[in-house]
This record gives C-alpha cells, sequence and structure tokens, in this order.
C-alpha cells in the first residue's frame, strides 16, 4: 500500500493530498468545489485550512477523512491509499485511525458523556466497561473527570465540546479532523477549547487538521492553509512568537 | 455497539413507551379478539361436548350440530341395523323457554336422552344422581341454569326445586358441569320421552340419532357404513380438524361460512395490525429521524452499515418483544377474568400467541427495514454539514 517506504516520509506527512478535483451535480448546474489541490499535513503539527465560506473546506476536509470521494487525484493517510480502497475498507481505516470533532458537538444527547467518549472503542469492538473506563481517563484529560455520568444537555457547549475532543482522541488515533469546532462557542469557550488542542490533541506522531475561519484562534495553528475558490493559495507556517495576524 | 443501541433505545423514553404502547395494544386486540373468536367458536360446538356420544347421526341436509331437521323415528332402528353399530339412541336437542316465577321467559337449551341406558348424559355430576332422571317429570340441569332459572336474580336454583318448560314442570334432581353454549342458555336434561312433552308438538321430533361403533371399528368406518347404508349423515365426534367427518369441525366452518363472525372479529384483528404497524412504525421511523444525525455520526467514525442495521434491527426487535409480552400479560389478565365469569367465551390455542408474535415481529421488521433504507441515504460526509 504504500508507494514510498521512507521512514522520515512515514513520519512527516501524515495526509497528503495531491491533484484533487471534486464537482457536484450533473450538466448545467455541474460546480466544481475543488479545482486541483496538492496538500500536505505532518504528524505533529495543528493545521489550520482557512477561508471565505463557500470556498470548499468542509468538502476537502470530507476528502480527507475518506468520507467522501474525490473525482480525480491520490489521498494519502498515513501512506494508506484511500482513494484506492473499497469503501468498507476505509471505513475500517476510520475507524482506528481518524477522530471527529464537529461544529454542532454531535453527541448523543440520551446517553451519558462516558458512553458518549467511549463510543469510538464500542466501534472497534472495545468491550463496554473497559471503553467505558478509558473514557472516563479521557475526560479527566479534559477537565470533565467528574461529570462523565452527565448527559451531553446538561452541560454547556463548551463543555460539550470538551467532551467531543475527549471522544475525538479516546481510541488514539493518528489524525483528528475539525469542522469549525469553535464556531459555536464564545471566545472564552473557544480560547479553552483550543487550549486543549494545543495540550491534549497535538502529539507527536498525530496530526490535527481544523478548518475554521474564526481568525481568534489562528494563533494555535502550527501551519495555515489559506483556500479560495477550491485552490489553495498559500500555505505559511505560523512564528508562535509574534502575536497573531489576520488573514482576509 | 448493541449496548449502546439499547442505551439509546432506552434513553429516549417517550418514544421507547409509544413504540410498546402501539405494540402492547396490537398483540393485546390481536391475540384477544383471536381468543374470544376461538372461545365462541368453542361455544358453537359446546352440545357437542356436553352430550358425549363418538357418533352422530343427523338428517342429510344438517351441517351443524345446532341446526335441527328432524329424523323419523325410525331412523334410530336403521342405525341400530348397521353391522359395525354397537348400539344407538335417540337425542333430543332443542331450544325451549323456561317460564320463571316471577312471569319472564328463559331459553334453555334441552337435551332428551335415552332413560334406560342414559347415552348422552352430562359428563360430571356436581350435585344428585344421575338415575333419578327415570323418575317422574325430572330434569337434571347445569350450574349456568343454578343461577339462571333461578326464582328471584341473585339466588340460585336448587335440587328439589320446580320450574316450568312450556307450562310443564320439571323437577330439578340434579346439577352438573356443562360447557357455555352459543345460544346462551344453559343445558337441560331430561329423558327423551319427557322431552317430546316438554315441546311443542310437531311431526317429526327426533333431533339426532347417537351411537357408537362396535370393537375392531374405528369411528370413521361406522361413520361411512351409517352413510352408505342409511343414507343419512353421520359424523364422529372427537376435537377440531381431527377428521373429514368431525362434526365439530363441520359446526365451525359452518358458522366461519354462514355468519359475520369471523369479519367482525378479523376486522378488530386488522385494525390491531394496523395499529401497530402504524404507531409502531411512524414511531420508530421519528426515532430515527431524531437520531439520524447521530448516526451519521457513528458511521462517519467507522460504524459500519452492518452495525447501524444491527443496532436498528435491536431496537426494534427489542420493543418488538417487550410490547408482545405485555400484550400476551394483558391478555392473560382478560382470560383469568374472562374463565372467572365464563362469560365472554375465551379460548387460546398455542396458535394465537404464535400468530401475534409473527405479526409482532413483521411489524419490527417492517419498522427496522425503514430506519435501515434512511440511515442507508444518509452519506457520512452529510454530518459536517449542520
Ligand atoms: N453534497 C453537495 N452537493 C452539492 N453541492 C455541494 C455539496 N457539498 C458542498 N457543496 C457545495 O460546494 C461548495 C463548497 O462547500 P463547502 O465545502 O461546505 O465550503 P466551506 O466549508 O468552505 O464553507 C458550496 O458551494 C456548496 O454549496
Ligand atoms: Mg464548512
Amino acid at each position: 500500500m504504500t508507494s514510498n517506504p521512507d521512514p522520515v516520509h512515514l513520519a512527516n506527512h501524515a495526509v497528503r493530498l495531491s491533484g484533487i478535483v471534486k464537482s457536484f451535480g450533473d450538466g448545467n448546474s455541474r460546480l466544481t468545489v475543488l479545482k486541483g489541490i496538492d496538500l500536505d499535513a505532518r504528524s505533529g503539527e495543528i493545521m489550520m485550512l482557512v477561508g471565505p465560506s463557500g470556498c470548499g473546506k468542509t468538502t476537502l476536509l470530507s476528502i480527507m477523512a475518506g468520507t467522501l470521494h474525490a473525482d480525480q487525484g491520490g489521498v494519502e493517510v498515513f501512506g494508506t491509499r484511500l482513494d484506492k480502497m473499497k469503501s468498507a475498507h476505509v471505513t475500517k481505516f476510520r475507524a482506528q485511525n481518524i477522530g471527529f470533532i464537529f461544529q454542532s458537538f454531535n453527541l448523543i444527547p440520551t446517553i451519558n458523556c462516558a458512553e458518549n467518549v467511549s463510543v469510538p472503542l464500542l466501534i472497534q469492538g472495545t468491550p463496554a466497561r473497559k471503553a467505558e473506563a478509558r473514557a472516563k481517563e479521557l475526560l479527566a484529560a479534559v477537565g470533565l473527570g467528574d461529570r462523565w455520568h452527565h448527559r451531553p444537555t446538561q452541560l454547556s457547549g463548551g463543555q460539550q465540546q470538551r467532551v467531543a475532543i475527549a471522544r475525538a482522541l479516546v481510541h488514539e488515533p493518528r489524525l483528528i479532523i475539525c469542522d469549525e469546532p469553535t464556531a459555536s462557542l464564545d471566545a472564552k469557550n473557544g480560547t479553552m477549547v483550543m487550549e486543549l488542542f494545543d495540550t491534549v490533541a497535538k502529539a507527536p506522531g498525530r496530526a490535527v487538521i481544523i478548518v475554521t475561519h474564526d481568525n481568534r484562534i489562528f494563533s494555535h495553528a502550527d501551519r495555515i492553509a489559506q483556500m479560495d475558490d477550491g485552490q489553495i493559495v498559500e500555505v505559511h507556517d505560523v512564528d508562535k512568537s509574534r502575536p497573531p495576524e489576520l488573514h482576509h | 455497539m448493541l449496548g449502546l443501541a439499547l442505551k439509546m433505545l432506552f434513553g429516549d423514553t417517550a418514544k421507547y413507551l409509544m413504540l410498546i404502547l402501539g405494540l402492547f395494544f396490537a398483540t393485546f386486540l390481536i391475540a384477544q379478539q383471536s381468543s374470544v373468536f376461538c372461545g365462541l367458536m368453542m361455544w358453537t360446538t359446546a352440545t357437542l361436548t356436553n352430550v358425549p356420544a363418538p357418533i352422530w347421526v343427523v338428517d342429510e341436509k344438517v351441517e351443524q350440530v345446532n341446526e335441527t331437521n328432524p329424523l323419523r323415528d325410525t331412523d334410530v332402528a336403521r342405525v341400530r341395523s348397521v353391522d359395525s353399530v354397537e348400539w344407538a339412541m335417540p337425542l333430543y336437542s332443542g331450544i325451549q323457554r323456561v317460564r320463571l316465577q316471577s312471569g319472564s321467559f328463559k331459553i334453555i337449551q334441552l337435551i332428551g336422552i335415552d332413560p334406560t341406558t342414559l347415552a348422552g348424559a352430562p359428563v360430571k355430576m356436581i350435585e344428585g344422581r344421575l338415575e333419578d332422571l327415570r323418575l317422574p317429570n325430572t330434569v337434571i340441569i347445569d350450574d349456568l341454569a343454578v343461577k339462571r332459572l333461578a326464582k328471584v336474580r341473585g339466588q340460585t336454583i336448587k335440587v328439589g326445586d320446580v320450574f316450568e318448560i312450556n307450562d310443564i314442570e320439571a323437577r330439578v334432581v340434579g346439577i352438573c358441569e356443562a360447557m357455555n353454549s352459543f345460544t346462551g342458555g344453559p343445558y337441560v336434561w331430561t329423558t327423551y320421552e319427557r322431552a317430546l312433552q316438554y315441546t311443542p308438538a310437531s311431526r317429526k321430533m327426533l333431533s339426532a340419532v347417537i351411537a357408537a361403533p362396535r370393537a375392531g371399528f374405528t369411528e370413521e368406518q361406522v361413520v361411512e357404513d351409517i352413510r352408505r347404508t342409511t343414507g343419512l349423515k353421520a359424523f364422529v365426534n372427537k376435537s377440531f380438524n381431527s377428521s373429514p367427518h368431525d362434526f365439530g369441525t363441520s359446526t365451525i366452518w359452518w358458522y366461519v361460512k354462514n355468519t359475520g363472525i369471523p369479519i367482525s372479529f378479523g376486522t378488530t384483528v386488522i385494525v390491531g395490525f394496523i395499529v401497530g404497524v402504524a404507531i409502531s412504525c411512524q414511531t420508530f421511523y421519528a426515532f430515527v429521524l431524531e437520531n439520524i444525525k447521530h448516526l451519521g455520526a457513528l458511521k462517519a467514525m467507522g460504524a459500519s452499515n452492518g452495525k447501524l442495521c444491527l443496532m436498528l434491527i435491536v431496537q426494534a426487535f427489542t420493543v418488538g418483544i417487550v410490547g408482545f409480552g405485555l400484550g400476551l400479560a394483558g391478555t392473560t389478565l382478560f382470560a383469568m377474568g374472562a374463565l372467572k365469569n365464563e362469560q365472554p367465551p375465551f379460548y387460546m390455542s398455542w396458535h394465537i400467541p404464535v400468530f401475534a408474535l409473527a405479526v409482532i415481529l413483521f411489524i419490527c421488521s417492517l419498522a427496522a427495514l425503514l430506519g435501515i433504507w434512511r440511515v442507508s441515504r444518509f452519506e457520512p460526509a452529510m454530518v459536517f454539514r449542520g
């Protein structure tokens, strides 16, 4: 499955996208959303994907996550070519390697936080009791150790997103995919969530990719990929010693 | 994952209870109505149970036991002359009126049997002696008559009491157990000759000939012999569907074909089915729709379609089994009441709960399929879109 067995390459390049093209619709209403995208994401880094609304960020994220098929181009995640795999295998790959964080949290309201956090482990077939014990550890790591028995609806938005972070990490995936994780939160909670990304989510051997147009959080990125109209217009490293600059 | 499925189900208390309620009603309506229907059909054959004779011989045109088309008196002898017949006795069976002291009339099922052999006598006496039926103007009544024919409502009639059948005196010498009849009238036994006295005279009075096979002959053989040699219609008296010549079976089919009873009960059963389908499928679909975002998220997180299907199946069948169990428990409570009051008729053969279970499982499969269809249309990429 690996085209290049170089260990340095594997360690550094978590995600490699090459020539990604994606269109929606047919005939006259056909809309090309991604127009040939090349992008790498490295392990141990937080990469943010920024750009105006409708420029194709979520679509690109879905392709990286293997929940959407590109029309053209290569999708390689930790050396595995997702675009060449059968969809059942991609599903299994996702279960083992990817953690998800959504804008609207997507926690199941009828079960408690520990049960919610244990879901990725349950999907992998871990016994419920073991999964919940691990879930409680993760909840403690995001500062909600004493709230494990609460239902998500009993928590604030910021707390719910922290539960979602715990869920995204519980099975120790190598890639974390987040779509607008702070868009539903106020500034204070947004900052708290991003600090968790820095302290808990970011780890050697793990890549974090965050789609956002929330410029308050840009300073938490290691690299920022700027998108516009289905293309990557600029990728640059963030100098963390300087105050964040705004990207139009 | 299956534990998760159940937690999601029980977590949504309102929908869970709604689903249970729908399937409870469906089970209850189906099982209870079918049982009452079967009980009623059993009642149509009550005379065959209460007058225990292995073989019944009736007029050619008779199709069921509650229909009388009298035979000639000489037909008893004709049946007796059939080689394979051990014995044959006359039987009177008819609906008559009893006048109570209060002046009101009650209907009874009057049975007249041969006084010497007492063939066709009640199976189980509660009080009194069967032989006393040979005394003048005597009758044996069943336990229903004890209340029904009382002088004053709420009282009972006892051995030694007297009432009138068509203005002729009848003295109670015994009380027996009997199955309720379809017409609702209690059973009253007397001798054949006296039954004719109680009854307004007509040209032919012999309702049936009851008979038994000679040793070495099966009932079916004897029935064939009687049919062939006398031209009369002969039936065996066994249980439902035990033989093509069973009188009870013939009676029940007659009621099924010639009355509106199956239609009215069948309608209720269908209503139960529709209620079950409507409430359960619609609630389950609402449950799936409400959870579609979360099921989609599970899909994105790597849950296979197969696992999600299994979750939905477990959820649907869990409510199915619980609803069915409660429905059957409800039916049992109803049955206990019915058997205690001897009203309404109730007979639950093992087919009924099995049938109800099959219907409930069908409804659950439908609900699960509906959910699976909805979930399979949900692309995992959609979870990122609000
Ligand atoms: N499933 C789809 N069918 C049709 N059009 C879509 C679909 N998904 C996204 N689009 C379109 O693609 C464009 C990019 O969408 P999206 O990736 O969500 O942008 P962003 O996340 O940057 O706001 C939008 O114009 C959107 O309407
Ligand atoms: Mg978006």
